[in-house]
């Protein structure tokens, strides 16, 4: 389970119900911008076949793997 | 019933943009994009007939990369990368080695076109020695013309990049000229005419569109329509304004799948010889219904991803391309 939500960085615990649904619906057309671990705000690199997010404390997130 | 065909806006433009390849006027513009939704279909089909006449079968594939990412000075209210915004977006630079892997990712799904973009004002000298020594890692490596999008330039700058081999660079106007204001503050339009006209001279084909669905009337709509055919760009990106957190434009509503596929139909009638490109928001605004716009005016796709959203896997559209009969340009035609 995720501390923050990937898109717009708040706590899941708070968030919830529509909202959720519509941050789970948008990270299928956008990588994520925060780390959901820390809610640091990550480096986002994307080509045309993928992408990676940077967070400073928790390594690397790949469209295919998250790597430390 | 004879008298309301003869007027009928389409068989206006039949007989004007079909047989005599004449782009529709604004007024005429503003005709299409008020047609009831029924008439829809049939417009869509009028403007596949312009493009097949005028344009061919071929579908011109190109991939896009952010060589600069973040930390614009501009206030383009669409943009999540505005330094301005709250926006998420932090700022990203690619390093050389990481372009021409991009450029060969492209070049794999079939593209002919890579498109190298900078969210900046003008380009710096960093990120002109960037662009110089990319241009020569990638032609080393991958078969594929390099295109630029770097904002206004200077004509030293155009100079350099045509020295470059620049292919293509792509400065869009992004909206009506009577609506930019209300979309960007820190520069003008007429200043992004002032560098598409440097880049038309310096022997550069002309990349430039725009968003539509900002909050532009149906009159502004067709004015840019209009706008663009008087600059004849020899490609036109058509994106539907996809809303990013943070920015001005964040709570836009959707632009409505009739009115986005009114409007792809309608700028294939005003410029009936244009490279029309789908580009980005096209998956969120038209979803499954990507392929009537195909068959409705373009002739041009961005593949992949783009430059801070995720667009559907290359395969989906090279798969709906040979479901269409729509032959991939090769690159010997764009030479």
């Amino acid at each position: 389970m995720s501390d923050y939500c990937g898109r717009c960085g708040r706590q899941t615990a708070d968030h919830a119900g529509p909202e959720l649904t519509g941050c789970a619906r948008a990270l299928s057309l956008e990588p994520p911008r925060y780390c959901a671990a820390c809610r640091r705000r990550m480096i986002v690199q994307i080509t045309p076949t993928g992408w990676t997010a940077r967070c400073s404390e928790h390594g690397v997130l790949t469209n295919l793997h998250l790597q430390n | 019933m004879t008298d309301m065909l003869d007027t009928d806006i389409l068989s206006a433009a039949r007989e004007q943009v079909l047989e005599r390849g004449i782009g529709l006027t604004e007024a005429q513009a503003v005709e299409c994009l008020t047609l009831p939704d029924d008439r829809l279909d049939d417009l869509l089909a009028l403007a596949h007939e312009v493009r097949m006449r005028w344009c061919g079968p071929e579908v011109e594939v190109e991939g896009i990369v952010s060589v600069k990412t973040g930390g614009c000075p501009e206030d383009c209210h669409f943009c999540s990368q505005s330094g301005l915004f709250q926006s998420p977006v932090r700022a990203a630079w690619l390093d050389i080695p990481s372009l021409v892997k991009a450029a060969k990712e492209t070049a794999a799904t079939g593209a002919t076109e890579f498109c190298i973009v900078a969210a900046v004002r003008g380009p710096d000298e960093r990120l002109m020695k960037q662009m110089r020594e990319g241009c020569e890692a990638i032609r080393a490596e991958v078969d594929i013309n390099i295109a630029a999008s770097l904002g206004m330039l200077t004509q030293a700058q155009v100079d350099e990049l045509a020295d470059m081999g620049i292919h293509r660079y792509n400065h869009n106007l992004e909206t009506s000229r009577s609506y930019f204001p209300n979309v960007v503050t820190t520069h003008t339009w007429e200043e992004r005419w002032s560098t598409l006209s440097m880049v038309r001279d310096a022997g550069m084909e002309v990349c430039c569109g725009g968003i539509v669905g900002m909050g532009e009337t149906i009159e502004q709509r067709a004015e840019f329509a209009a706008q663009l055919a008087e600059l004849e760009p020899d490609e036109v990106p058509l994106n539907f304004l996809n809303p990013r957190p943070g920015t001005p434009f964040g709570d836009q509503p959707i632009m409505a799948p009739a009115e986005a596929l009114k409007t792809v139909a309608t700028f294939r009638l005003a410029l009936p010889r244009t490279i029309l490109r789908y580009a980005g928001g096209r998956e969120l605004t038209l979803g499954d219904l990507a392929g009537k716009g195909v068959l409705g005016g373009i002739n041009a796709v961005i593949v992949g991803n783009y430059l801070t959203t995720l667009g559907r896997p290359a395969t989906e559209d090279l798969d709906m391309l040979a479901e269409l009969s729509m032959p991939i340009k090769a690159l010997s035609q764009t030479l």
